[in-house]
C-alpha cells in the first residue's frame, strides 16, 4: 500500500463519524424533532455562513488581530521566562507553583476585569490572549529544556563549549518539540481567549458579533460563526504543524524510520 | 614523548573518596586501558582529566602544561553516541570545531575527507537516527578525533553494541588507528577489549580505586584481528583475572 493511500485511509473513520454527526443534525432540526428555534438546520446554517461572510470576515479581522499580538507576546513572554527559570533554579522554586495556580483561574472569571481595568479596546483581549496562551508554551519549554540528557552538556562542556554555547546547539533543539505542541495548543486558546473577551465589552469582533445575533435570536448566524472559529482554529493549528515539519526536518526523518520499522 | 600526565589525583564526592592517588602517564601514540570493575572510580578520573570537575588533590598536565579543571583541550567519549538528533552527521561530528569558533562551511569541509577514512562515506548529510548503533560510535569516535589535539579520552565507547558488531568494531578500531596519530586512555570492563586494543594496561581497583598494576602487552601493531586466539593473548589474560581476584581477595 502506498503511503499517500494508507493516510488517506487512517482519516477515513474520522470523517465518517462527522459525517453521521452532521446527519444526525441534518434529520433532527428537519423533521422537527428539534424545533428549528432551538436548533437551525445545518442548510440554514450554511446559507447563514455564506450570506454573513463579508460582515464576519470584517469582524474577524480584530478578533486575529487580537489572537495574533497576544500570541506573539505570549510566545515571547513564554520564552524568556522559561528560559530564566532554566537557568536560575531559585526562579523555578518561586515561580512554578505561582504558575500553576493562575491556570486554574477561569478565564471567563478574569475577563471582565480585564476590561474594568483596561476599557472596551484591544488592550483587555490581547492580554487575556496573552494570559492563556503563555503558560502551555513555557512548561513546554521548560520539559523540553529539563529533557537534555546530563551527558550530553558534559560531553559538550568537555569540548569547550561556553553556557551560550551549550543553550544554542543542544538546549533550544532540545526543547523544539515541546515548544511546538504547547504552540499547538496555544494556537487555538489564543482564537477562543479573544472571543471570549469579545463577548465582555467592545465594539468589533466576531466575540461582539456572536453577542449581537444571539439577542436577536438569529441561532443559523450565531451557529455560522461558532463554525468559522472552529475552522480558524484548525486552520492555525495546521498552519503550526507545517512551521514545526519545515523548521525541525529531522523529527520527519525519524516519524518516517519509525513507520518504516512497524511496516 | 609524554603527551598526558595525572600526577597523584585524589577526587572526592560529599566526603567520600572516589579515587585515590593516581598517577598515569600517556605516550604519544600510545593506546592505554584503565581496567577494572564497576565502581572503581574509572569515569570519575575521566571526569577529572577531561577538566569537567577539580579533583582535590593533584594536577592535570598536558605536554608539561597544567590543565587541571580546564575543560576543552582533551576530547572526551562516552558510552552513548551523544549525537545530537536534530544535527546532520557532518555537522554532528564537526561541531568541536564550529564551537571553536570556525564557520560552519569551513568546519564540514574539513570533516568531509575523513569520512572515508572512518568508514562513514555517504552518511555526511543523513541524520543520527538514520545509522545503526555501530555507525553513529564510529561518527562519535570522529567527532571525538576532530575534537582533539591529539589526545582523546574513551569511555567504554564499544559496551553498548553487540558482540558481533563489537568485534567488527575492534577490528576497524585497529585499522583507522593505524591511519590516524590519536593518543588514547580507553576505559573498559571487557578483558579481551583491552588487551586486544593495548599497549599498556592500568589495573584499578577497589573503594577508593588506587592504580594496583600496569601491564604492558608486548604484541606489536598492527594486531591482527585473531591476536585473540593466540596463546599470548591467552597468558595476557590469565596474568590479569589473577590480579583481578588477587585484589578482590585482599580487599575481604
Amino acid at each position: 500500500m502506498t503511503k499517500r493511500l494508507q493516510n488517506i485511509t487512517s482519516k477515513l473513520p474520522a470523517a465518517a463519524a462527522l459525517a453521521l454527526i452532521v446527519l444526525l443534525w441534518f434529520i433532527l432540526s428537519e423533521t422537527g424533532i428539534v424545533p428549528g428555534y432551538m436548533l437551525p438546520s445545518p442548510v440554514d446554517v450554511v446559507k447563514a455562513l455564506i450570506g454573513d461572510f463579508p460582515i464576519i470576515m470584517e469582524h474577524a479581522r480584530t478578533t486575529l488581530q487580537e489572537a495574533f499580538y497576544g500570541l506573539s507576546i505570549g510566545i515571547i513572554l513564554a520564552f524568556i521566562t522559561a528560559t530564566l527559570m532554566d537557568h536560575f533554579l531559585i526562579l523555578n522554586r518561586a515561580f512554578y507553583p505561582i504558575m500553576i495556580i493562575t491556570q486554574t483561574i477561569p478565564t471567563i472569571a478574569i475577563a471582565p476585569v480585564l476590561v474594568l481595568w483596561m476599557g472596551f479596546g484591544m488592550a483587555p483581549k490581547i492580554t487575556l490572549v496573552v494570559i492563556t496562551t503563555f503558560f502551555p508554551i513555557t512548561v513546554g519549554l521548560l520539559d523540553g529544556y529539563k529533557s537534555v540528557d546530563r551527558d550530553s552538556i558534559d560531553l559538550m562542556r568537555a569540548m569547550g563549549a561556553t553556557k551560550l554555547q551549550i543553550f544554542w546547539h543542544v538546549k533550544i533543539p532540545a526543547a523544539m518539540p515541546q515548544f511546538f505542541a504547547g504552540l499547538k495548543i496555544s494556537a487555538s486558546y489564543a482564537v477562543v481567549g479573544a472571543v471570549i473577551s469579545e463577548w465582555l465589552g467592545g465594539f468589533v469582533g466576531l466575540g461582539v458579533y456572536m453577542t449581537r445575533v444571539k439577542q436577536a435570536y438569529a441561532f443559523d448566524k450565531m451557529f455560522a460563526v461558532i463554525i468559522f472559529i472552529v475552522v480558524i482554529s484548525l486552520l492555525l493549528m495546521a498552519v503550526v504543524n507545517v512551521i514545526r515539519r519545515v523548521s525541525m526536518p529531522w523529527m520527519a526523518v525519524e516519524e518516517r524510520g519509525e513507520k518504516d520499522e512497524k511496516e | 614523548m609524554t603527551l598526558l600526565k595525572a600526577e597523584h589525583i585524589t577526587k572526592k564526592y560529599s566526603g567520600r573518596t572516589i579515587i585515590e592517588d593516581i598517577s598515569i602517564d600517556l605516550q604519544e601514540g600510545e593506546l592505554v586501558s584503565l581496567l577494572g570493575v564497576s565502581g572503581a572510580g574509572k569515569t570519575t578520573l575521566f571526569h577529572v582529566l577531561s577538566g569537567l570537575v577539580a579533583p582535590e588533590e593533584g594536577r592535570v598536565l598536558l605536554s608539561g602544561e597544567d590543565i587541571t579543571a580546564k575543560p576543552g583541550r582533551i576530547s572526551y567519549m562516552m558510552q552513548k553516541d551523544l549525537l545530537l538528533p536534530h544535527k546532520k552527521i557532518i555537522d554532528n561530528v564537526s561541531l568541536p570545531l564550529v564551537l571553536k569558533g570556525e564557520k560552519k562551511k569551513d568546519a564540514r569541509e574539513k570533516a568531509d575527507p575523513l569520512f572515508e577514512e572512518f568508514g562513514l562515506e555517504g552518511t555526511q548529510y543523513q541524520y543520527p537516527s538514520q545509522l545503526s548503533g555501530g555507525m553513529r560510535q564510529r561518527a562519535a569516535l570522529l567527532r571525538t578525533y576532530l575534537s582533539s589535539d591529539g589526545v582523546a579520552l574513551l569511555d567504554e565507547p564499544f559496551s553498548a553494541l553487540d558482540t558481533i558488531t563489537k568485534s567488527n568494531i575492534h577490528r576497524w578500531y585497529l585499522d583507522v588507528m593505524e591511519h590516524i596519530n590519536l593518543s588514547t586512555l580507553f576505559i573498559t570492563h571487557d578483558i579481551d577489549e583491552a588487551i586486544l586494543l593495548s599497549d599498556r594496561i592500568y589495573i584499578l581497583n577497589g573503594r577508593p580505586g588506587r592504580i594496583t598494576e600496569e601491564i604492558v602487552i608486548e604484541e606489536k601493531k598492527p594486531r591482527q584481528a585473531d591476536f585473540n586466539l593466540s596463546d599470548a593473548f591467552f597468558r595476557y589474560k590469565r596474568e590479569i583475572i589473577g590480579r583481578l581476584a588477587l585484589e578482590e581477595e585482599q580487599e575481604k
